[in-house]
């Protein structure tokens, strides 16, 4: 597995955590000694104030249903899947459907570290320096058709390697879906790796989207087909309890969700005594999303 | 030669009642270990919070056998149960406690309003106050005091109890999940146990 890296990533996009988490305290040493924080801009003044979870937090602590409803049990299980030869089927109001290989895709990529909040419908979250290109450039390799307004996700659907789909938690595959203008949105990244490394199989390897200012089930995993198409793509959530989940399933404080308050969350990772702290509006987005929303009423389409 | 049933009783004759409560506090500092070292898994809360529900319904439900085991299989372990009650009760309340403290931060104003809100808490907590005048009543003075009759009709409340405990866990999962299932069909089996005619 670790040859698709060899290919695609030159070393110096290799970062493990020390010095992931090193290079960081170098980077804001050097800004705030040279005065410069005051022209850097303001995503990445955002990204400086955000500490990552470690490794470990993130690679075993996951909902991944299809391995499993236990926070534990992707980790354990997830190791079946086979990863590779792996394609995407680029399908619906595109210009150049087929199915694109994943070696393919990333060598047309161009991968960056995003470090971005995630949150969790259960009212958890964490911080993952993720790993990953826009989608829109991925989108824009198949030629998006102007008669597009939505995109749809599809998750593998593998009973042999996946022991969580044998149950009917949810209608499998999993499905998810974006409007096309929050697809595109620059935000908006198709992961391939976290911490510079290869993304594990519990988190979605070999690439999954990843959403930040919506709940994390919208970010969804192991993607084995995007369909461009004209009306409002079924998500699995929403066909399983459409009160609670709706299609856009963007992080709001103010919207009740029927079982967890959203109000508050708790950072994984601190320890029995950790506390919560206030949820943000769009997961602390707003500046850069809020706009993708004017006029719309956010009780409505929550 | 001794049925499998006599010596079930003779057994559980010689047992006593404090050594159930021993056996049954021992997961808490256990538990409490395992949150802090790590053996819970990365989010310690939540998941001290699940095992201590599940092992207060698990002791609900036993608490459930007894009768039946009584009245269909000759077993009498009628002496154990109100140590099983005690200890559901013990359980429900850590369960609650670690709620209010390690989870909620003792966020008052949130957790009033969860408990309107969010009806797997709503339910929750109303298995909790049904549970409470059952625990301070497990006393041979309270008996006494009441009369056996009065006191055997209050503690009927323990059906309700074990029902709000069972939707309470079927509620708060997401999508279409096993075991809260399986616990429930196992509650519902035993109460419609209570209902089958007496034979003579």
């Amino acid at each position: 597995m670790a040859m698709r890296w060899k290919n695609t990533l030159k070393d110096h996009h290799v970062t493990d955590e020390a010095v992931y988490l090193n290079r960081r305290q170098i980077m804001g040493g050097a800004m705030a000694g040279l005065g410069l924080s005051g022209i850097a801009s303001a995503a990445s003044a955002a990204e400086e104030e955000l500490t990552p979870n470690p490794w470990d937090d993130i690679t075993q602590y996951n909902n991944y249903y299809e391995f499993g409803t236990g926070k534990d049990d992707p980790a354990r299980y997830a190791g079946a899947l086979t990863t590779e030869p792996w394609t995407v089927k680029i399908d619906g109001m595109v210009d150049k459907p087929g199915d694109y290989g994943f070696d393919d895709i990333m060598k047309a990529m161009t991968i960056e570290e995003r470090l971005y909040r995630f949150r969790c419908v259960e009212a958890w979250s964490m911080v993952i320096p993720w790993n990953g290109f826009e989608l829109a450039d991925l989108l824009a390799m198949a030629g998006v058709q102007s008669s597009a307004k939505y995109v749809a996700f599809e998750t593998a659907l593998r009973p042999d390697e996946m022991p969580g789909v044998r149950y009917p938690v949810l209608d499998w595959p999993y499905v998810e879906g974006l409007r096309l203008d929050e697809a595109m949105h620059p935000l908006t990244i198709m992961a391939t790796g976290i911490y510079g490394r290869e993304i594990p199989n519990q988190n979605g390897a070999p690439l999954r989207l990843v959403v930040p200012w919506k709940y994390g089930f919208k970010s969804i995993k192991s993607i084995v087909r995007i369909t461009l198409t004209d009306s409002e793509p079924p998500t699995s959530w929403n066909k399983a309890n459409p009160r609670e989940y709706g299609f856009y399933s963007n992080v709001n404080p103010e919207v009740d969700h029927p079982r967890w308050s959203q109000a508050t969350e708790r950072p994984v990772g601190g320890g029995l005594f950790s506390g919560r702290i206030p949820t943000l509006m769009f997961n602390g987005y707003e500046e850069e999303v809020a706009s993708l929303y004017t006029g719309m009423d956010l009780r409505e389409n929550f | 030669m001794t049925s499998v049933k006599d010596k079930i009783n003779g057994a559980a004759r010689r047992v006593p009642t404090w050594a159930l409560y021993i056996v049954y506090l021992l997961p808490v500092p256990w538990l409490l270990y395992l949150a802090q070292t790590g053996g819970l898994g990365r989010e310690p809360i939540k998941a001290l919070e699940h095992e201590l529900g599940e092992i207060a319904l698990q002791l609900l439900i036993i608490g459930l056998c007894i009768t039946p085991l009584r009245r269909f299989l000759g077993i009498n372990l009628l002496k154990f149960r109100r140590a099983f009650g005690l200890l559901a009760f013990t359980y429900v309340s850590l369960h609650l406690l670690v709620w209010v403290v390690l989870d909620m931060s003792l966020l008052w104003g949130q957790m009033w309003a969860d408990i309107w809100k969010r009806p797997y808490i709503t339910v929750g907590m109303a298995g909790f106050v049904t549970l409470l005048p059952l625990a301070i009543t497990s006393n041979n003075l309270s008996v006494r005091k009441m009369g056996a009759a009065a006191w055997r009709s209050l503690h009927k409340l323990t059906y309700v109890a074990i029902v709000l405990g069972g939707i309470h866990y079927l509620w708060l999962v997401k999508g279409f999940q096993i075991e809260p299932i399986l616990y429930m069909a196992v509650i519902l089996g035993l109460l419609a146990l209570r209902v089958v005619p007496k034979r003579r």
